[in-house]
């Protein structure tokens, strides 16, 4: 078991890399990410879990790093947008034009690629189940949407 | 006409690195040199500073540095100097910044600036627009007449809390009312929001020894940062330095200079190191600037037959404890208030008061989707008067050219666009013909609604653009501006007009993405809605400069005068036989002749742009030209209400606008869908809520609510496309305007639906219940 007073390094898993990284037991997986990894995919939006915009896979599930501890995640396989190797829902999303400012697509692409990972033939109410957890405040949604169903419909049944 | 590349999708410049996690935004980058700034805030919405505490903070591990008030006392605006940076004195909004902290790591600096201690004498407020005019009403600022101008168009009355006023006199007032044969009459209230881009604001700053100052910020307005901090600070513009890489979406709330200040500050006290404040989204809502609040009043005249005679409008705008840019907001809702219709009979009195609430800046739509609001829900007030079909009265009123704006600027088919084509069309997107209300199951009704918008900027009269070409040796180009990219493609858009100028290729134009105040060409700011226009006609200036530099070169390697030859994809050919041309390659860097020996250098193309003719609005009327061109459009909403519960749901919404010429397709059509999303968003859910203490009570995303994902409807655009003469390739502004009247369609559906008049945003199912129920009692 994991014990730690001030800062200590912890090992995490990351985009399939083992990495050695000083925290502080109460730092976010978003904040070890971010200043001790320069892995700046992940964006700090609320840092309260409201707006998604920090998404990463853990295991392959959505997790918003802003909600878990950088300790939390020891033992675990962690990816982010920078460990993706260019799925199909990156393509989309371009294609789509289901971004603007950009601030929120590298959480909402690794809450999208959960989706299909985990639920490659999702229906309508599923997709926004699943996305209603990230906030985009340029598009108007309609085109995120689009980008996500043209990924779904290609997988195979 | 056939284009290369402008009226095409193009994909935007900067796509791959959005999508990858590469693009970079000012808080992106770390390194260990850097100190973090944490900002100790007001907890009282009106008070006298008794003491702040700062010794226990001070004497916290890897504090650096605690500045206050007094630590370097300046006063801030836009307009009007009347803010200082962080409070001095007193405090005059919840939220206000008090001090900041700087340590050595973030946890550091919010660790001590929690024991940052400061009481206040508190002081009676300010809750609204109503109150602020009212005889007795406290005051916010004692010597309001006496602050600095930054503008010398702002008129502020002294020993009050009005800090501008504007007015509008045209034609015969008196006159319009003998000639109007129905009048109606009714009030709006909008409340404070935010702009809530994903991004919050943040900025870097430090000072090197020989007196420069360098800062990294998310902004709208690199050009205006430097220049407010030179002055402020007494540098020369040139010694402050501005870098401003790719912005997390802005929607006006980056347009002021803002924590710029407080970063210059906590650098300048700790020797010039770096010092990074990067907020939280509770300070970036309850501590920097927020969407203006407005109470309207109109009255209008009209004859039976719809035309309208005469309009009487109050615009209450409520700049929160600050002006910043509100003053120029009412300017806006005054030019433009009457809405896109033919008034000859107007008088507008917009005043812009404080109230003890977070202070305000530019919200997208700069003051017209407000205003629009109000003039809207009177058309269908109106309609309903005389009977009339809600969509009838528009196009009857609909202004065409030969008529005249409220400040008098005589409206072209060029300056004005086709609002006659936007209604039509938006008339047949949503079904009109099926009627504005239909039941269509068991307390089940649909309704239709539909609004109008025109807007033009106000851009100060000197308000300029720049742009530079510089050509590589392959015969590609790269393109500078001082044009921020927030989000709207602004810099592709751009790319596509230098890429339709020069003939070349989308592929081969390369765009810098950062503004770097220090070598980017000058641009007024991005804003309004403006920057395809004037960056746009810059562009094109600095192609039309690069082709005639190619041109020369090309008739010395071809022999032949310059007016001999074309451009033609890349290349220059001789007009009479395209079959013999020379690459851009071969002369873009001079031209080589076979024995080695070069005439010629490199290829620079510069252009730049200022509006002509913009003239500032006269005191007593209003007369003057504020912005170069109309966009006007109509909206259109359907909605499903729910009788029994009064919870409906959006289920279509329209704009049609005439875009001039629309550059970028697919780009354009995100930009007014995500408007109009913003829009139904400020219509159905979004304000800011200030308890009896004023105390901002929903400053996270858990209470301040947007919207989110499957809650949107189908959403439609569709273009007319009258040339503006003015724009590059006839285009106008679109990048606001989805937002404009969207939220006065949807009500004007729901006020139908429900048999009430429902006039103030946001509406839950709880406000059509009690108004239903006032209805009843």
């Amino acid at each position: 078991m994991l014990q730690m007073i001030d800062e200590g390094l912890i090992e995490l898993n990351i985009n399939g890399e083992t990495r050695k990284v000083l925290v502080r037991p109460a730092d976010t997986l978003l904040f070890a990410l971010r200043e001790r990894l320069g892995l700046t995919g992940a964006k700090p939006g609320c840092e309260n879990g409201d707006c998604g915009a920090c998404t990463i896979l853990l295991d392959g599930w959505p997790v918003k790093s802003c909600l878990m501890l950088a300790v939390e995640a020891v033992g675990h396989q962690i990816t982010t947008i920078e460990g993706l190797e260019n799925p199909p829902i990156q393509q989309a999303f371009v294609e789509k034009f289901a971004f603007q400012c950009g601030y929120c697509t590298p959480g909402f692409i690794m809450n999208c690629q959960g989706l299909i990972n985990n639920h490659p033939e999702a229906d309508e109410a599923t997709i926004n189940e699943w996305l209603q957890s990230n906030i985009c405040r340029c598009t108007s949604y309609q085109e995120i949407t689009a980008a996500i169903k043209s990924v779904l419909q290609k997988n195979p049944a | 006409m056939q284009f290369l590349a402008v009226g095409k999708s193009v994909i935007r410049k900067e796509a791959w690195e959005k999508v990858t996690g590469q693009a970079k935004y000012t808080a992106d980058i770390s390194s260990p040199e850097l100190l973090y700034g944490v900002i100790v805030t007001s907890t009282c919405a009106h008070g006298n500073i008794k003491q702040i505490d700062i010794e226990t903070a001070r004497s916290m591990p890897g504090v650096r540095a605690v500045i206050t008030g007094d630590y370097y006392p300046i006063l801030t605006g836009s307009v009007i100097k009347d803010r200082p940076p962080l409070a001095s004195g007193k405090v005059r909004y919840y939220g206000e910044p008090v001090a900041v902290v700087v340590a050595d790591t973030e946890a550091e600096a919010a660790a001590a600036a929690l024991q940052v201690k400061v009481s206040y004498e508190e002081l009676p407020t300010v809750n609204s627009p109503a109150e602020a005019i009212k005889a007795n009403a406290p005051l916010l600022h004692e010597f309001v007449d006496q602050y600095q101008k930054s503008i010398p168009e702002v008129y502020p009355q002294a020993n009050s809390n009005v800090v501008h006023h504007v007015k509008i006199r045209k034609g015969d007032l008196n006159k319009g009312w003998e000639d109007a044969e129905v009048v109606v009459e009714g009030s709006f209230t909008l409340p404070m929001s935010d702009h809530i881009a994903m991004e919050t604001r943040n900025a870097m700053a430090h000072i090197l020894s020989d007196g420069k100052i360098i800062i990294r910020t998310s902004s709208q307005a690199p050009f205006p940062v430097r220049k407010m901090i030179s002055e402020q600070f007494g540098r020369d513009l040139g010694d402050v330095i501005v870098h401003v890489p790719l912005v997390g979406g802005a929607f006006g709330g980056k347009a002021s200079v803002e924590l710029e200040y407080l970063a210059v500050l906590a650098s300048q006290a700790v020797g010039g190191r770096k010092v990074i404040i990067s907020i939280s989204r509770e300070q970036d809502i309850a501590s920097f600037p927020v969407k203006i609040a407005l109470e309207a009043r109109i009255k209008l005249g009209a004859r039976r037959d719809g035309t309208l005679t005469a309009g009487e409008y109050t615009y209450l705008v409520g700049t929160g404890a600050y002006a910043e840019s509100g003053p120029r907001m009412a300017n806006a809702m005054a030019m433009s208030c009457t809405g896109p219709y033919k008034l000859d009979n107007v008088w507008c009195d917009a005043l812009c008061v404080y109230t003890n609430h977070t202070y305000a800046t530019a919200f997208r739509g700069f003051g017209h989707g407000s205003m629009t609001f109000a003039v809207e829900r009177m058309m269908d007030k109106l309609a309903a008067a005389l009977k009339m079909d809600p969509v009838q009265i528009r196009r009857k009123n609909a202004v065409k050219p030969g008529d005249t704006t409220p400040t008098q600027v005589e409206l072209t088919e060029s300056n004005l666009g086709n609002l006659q084509a936007c209604i039509d069309k938006a008339e047949t997107l949503i079904n009109w013909e099926q009627g504005q209300v239909q039941y269509v199951g068991e307390n089940k009704i649909l309704a239709r609604g539909v609004a109008c918008f025109w807007k033009t900027s106000s851009s100060p009269t000197d308000a300029l653009a720049s742009a530079v070409v510089t050509f590589n040796s392959d015969g590609s180009a790269n393109l500078q501006v001082g044009a921020v990219e927030i989000g709207p493609s602004t810099k592709t858009t751009l790319a596509q007009i230098l890429a339709e100028k020069l003939s070349l290729d989308i592929s081969r134009i390369h765009v810098e993405m950062e503004v770097d105040t220090g070598h980017s060409p000058h641009h007024w700011k991005t804003v309004a809605s403006m920057s395809t226009f004037m960056v746009g006609r810059a562009v094109e200036e600095a192609a039309d400069d690069a082709l005639k530099q190619l041109l020369s070169l090309a008739a010395i390697a071809m022999v032949c005068a310059p007016e001999d030859l074309m451009v033609e994809n890349g290349r220059i050919a001789y007009k009479d036989n395209p079959q013999e041309y020379i690459e851009f390659a071969d002369i873009a860097h001079g031209y080589k002749h076979a024995n080695g020996s070069t005439v010629g250098s490199q290829v620079i193309g510069r252009g730049s742009f200022v509006m002509p003719h913009l003239s500032p609005m006269d005191q007593e009327t209003g007369k003057g030209k504020p912005g170069p061109y109309q966009t006007p459009g109509a909206q259109a909403v359907e909605v499903e209400l729910n009788t029994a519960d009064y919870t409906y749901r959006i289920l279509k919404a329209v704009t049609v606008l005439d875009a001039g010429r629309v550059i970028n397709p697919k780009a354009a059509q995100g930009l007014v869908m995500g408007a109009m999303s913003m829009g139904l968003g400020l219509a159905t859910r979004e304000e800011l809520v200030f308890n009896q203490k004023q105390e901002l009570s929903n400053t996270s995303l858990r209470t301040y609510k947007v919207m989110h994902i499957g809650q949107q409807p189908e959403y439609i655009v569709d273009w007319v496309e009258t040339p503006n003469k003015a724009g590059p390739y006839g285009a106008r502004g679109l990048a606001e305007h989805g937002i404009l009247g969207i939220h006065a369609a949807l009500l004007n559906a729901l006020s139908k639906a429900a048999g009430v008049e429902l006039d103030q945003l946001p509406v839950y199912a709880e406000t059509i219940w009690k108004k239903v129920e006032e209805g009843r009692s």
